[in-house]
């Protein structure tokens, strides 16, 4: 079969406006979280790690909108631009478009959005996106909860496969709002500190916002330094709650195992895991199961929840691009927020930013639904 | 194997107050409510589960549908594949009501963990111990060519021996269900035109 290789790529976040300024920060382990007292969102101050709106339209507007745009669309179409811009691509019939969200545009459900209701329908959010670069083909929305942004990596390898399309744009985002804020809440699952991912003294999860799309091809010939091939990728579901993962870890497990089959590798080939580590207690130690029974519990482990916050649809997509960063510099981030190892069985998190030659690195997610995501990424450039 | 031979192995529809599979009406009821419906369709399944009540109305169907055509296989690696138009918004639009009183004080778990489509594909992977590849689209209709291209990607990769796909959308109040079965051996050839067909017919 083809190889497929993510390539260009865009990172919309509180550190600024692409990968770079993402990455620059997370090497020197500086949080993107900061404390917000917005009580239309939550009545009490919480941690986030928030989009700035004036630098946001700034940028919004050099594209000369000619209508309005949400919040979540103005950072889509920021990211996405850039993306296809550094690409070159002409968006002919052979390129896609993947859109990666849970919630899209749920804010306009407020009672004070400028905005119709339609608008939160998630194939509108889609055509929007669409309609502003041209793209010759309809917008395919993927909505899988927290493992939608690698998930979507996944989707987009498969299309290029069945030769639907020879190049797919992939863009991932979500907004921190009063729907999703309080429903975390209600579950008692938010951190009222800057998140500990698998340490002792984790106490939940912070809730962040960033944008960010990569260009996903067929063509080695339109590769970036920090290009990596895509050698394999799995879903698996858990089968067993629908709001709790599992206690063996099992799809996470099977989704590891499926991916490393594919890739035809052994775990001692992975040289680093961007797992999920969201610091809840559950998901936390759900994930050093399942890495045990994977005999991956010697293979150095970040979460990069402590530096944007757990991004939702995003996520799984900006960690990848992170890992891209990582391979690419050999160099291993921290694991912002641990201090001491708080799972049941022997994780080797990364401790201090560190120099490390590596190769090949696997990504994992999990979310609601007992959805299940590992893919493993191979550098391009050695 | 090429995509060229897989095959439809069975379907459902459930919509306008009657479940049917293979085109054979196998129970319609006259309620106007969705939730009487359903709750029907349940009891005439013989179905005993009782997590079934505590589902949204998007996920009810989408079981109903997977229970219709997967109760009597032994197959376990299914791959489910759905998509729909209003994603989960029937239950965020119940969350976004709890939320505009009060500081979202009366926010509720078992309401918010309903607030995504690929819910409902939890549910039918516990229901049938299903350990296998789940995907939600949101799409303006039924594109069962994209269905298709994903679907034979997953079976060409040895992912999935079977995949359940289709289209599952409950919005204000209205119903429409279509799932299929694809796999090596089936009923029809898998081919675009002849789902559309499918998928339209009453």
């Amino acid at each position: 079969m083809n190889s497929v290789y993510l390539s260009h790529n865009n990172i919309i976040s509180a550190y600024g406006f692409d990968s770079a300024a993402a990455v620059s920060s997370i090497k020197n382990e500086v949080s993107g979280l900061s404390l917000v007292d917005d009580s239309k969102i939550l009545p009490n101050p919480f941690y986030s790690s928030l989009i700035p709106q004036g630098s946001l339209s700034e940028a919004f507007e050099k594209l000369n909108p000619k209508e309005a745009y949400t919040r979540l669309e103005q950072i889509l179409l920021v990211s996405l631009a850039d993306t296809i811009k550094k690409s070159g691509i002409e968006l002919s019939d052979r390129v896609g478009l993947i859109v990666s969200t849970t919630k899209g545009n749920i804010d306009v459900l407020e009672d004070d959005s400028p905005f119709n209701e339609e608008r939160a329908y998630l194939n509108e959010l889609g055509k929007k996106i669409e309609n502003f670069f041209g793209f010759k083909n309809e917008a395919i929305v993927l909505s899988n909860a927290c493992v939608s942004g690698v998930l979507a990596l996944a989707v987009a390898k498969r299309f290029i496969h069945q030769k639907r399309y020879d190049h797919v744009f992939v863009v991932a985002g979500d907004l921190v709002s009063k729907f999703i804020l309080t429903g975390f809440n209600s579950f008692q699952a938010l951190s009222e500190t800057p998140c500990r991912p698998y340490c002792k003294t984790r106490a939940g999860i912070n809730i962040g916002e960033v944008g960010c799309s990569v260009l996903v091809t067929a063509d080695n010939t339109n590769l970036v330094d920090e290009s990596v091939r895509i050698i394999g990728e799995a879903s698996c579901n858990d089968a067993n709650h629908i709001s709790g993962p599992s206690r063996t870890g099992e799809g996470l497990y099977r989704s590891i195992v499926s991916a490393m089959n594919q890739a035809e590798i052994e775990a001692d080939a992975i040289d680093y895991i961007s797992a999920h580590g969201t610091a809840t207690n559950y998901n936390d130690e759900m994930e050093a199961i399942a890495f045990n029974r994977a005999n991956l519990q010697h293979t150095p482990l970040n979460s990069l929840k402590g530096y944007f916050g757990h991004t939702l649809g995003a996520s799984g997509l900006l960690e990848t691009i992170i890992g891209m960063y990582s391979l690419h510099s050999n160099t291993l981030f921290a694991s912002l927020g641990f201090q001491e190892l708080g799972v049941s069985k022997p994780l080797h998190i990364i401790k201090k930013t560190t120099a490390k030659e590596s190769s090949i690195f696997l990504k994992t997610a999990s979310g609601f639904g007992g959805c299940n995501t590992a893919a493993i990424f191979q550098k391009v450039n050695s | 194997m090429s995509s060229a031979d897989y095959k439809i192995k069975s379907y459902c529809h459930i919509r306008d107050g009657k479940v049917s599979k293979n085109g054979e009406v196998l129970f319609s009821d006259s309620s106007e409510e969705f939730s009487a419906f359903i709750k029907a369709t349940y009891k005439h399944f013989e179905t005993d589960y009782s997590k079934f009540f505590k589902m949204d109305n998007l996920s009810k169907l989408a079981f109903m549908g997977a229970e219709v055509l997967l109760r009597d296989t032994d197959e376990k690696n299914i791959a489910l594949i759905l998509s729909n138009r209003a994603s989960s918004l029937d239950t965020d639009r119940k969350h976004q009501a709890a939320i505009s009183k009060q500081s979202g004080a009366f926010a509720s778990p078992a309401v918010f963990v309903y607030t995504l489509p690929n819910i409902c594909m939890g549910e039918i992977s516990i229901r049938h111990e299903l350990y296998s590849e789940n995907s939600f689209f949101i799409f303006a209709e039924f594109k069962p060519h994209l269905l298709s291209d994903y679907a034979n990607d997953l079976l060409e990769t040895e992912k999935a021996n079977e995949v359940l796909c289709g289209w599952v959308d409950y919005d204000k109040g209205k119903y429409d269900a279509f799932l299929y079965v694809i796999a090596k051996k089936g009923l029809l050839p898998l081919d675009t035109g002849e789902l559309t067909k499918l998928y339209r017919t009453k």
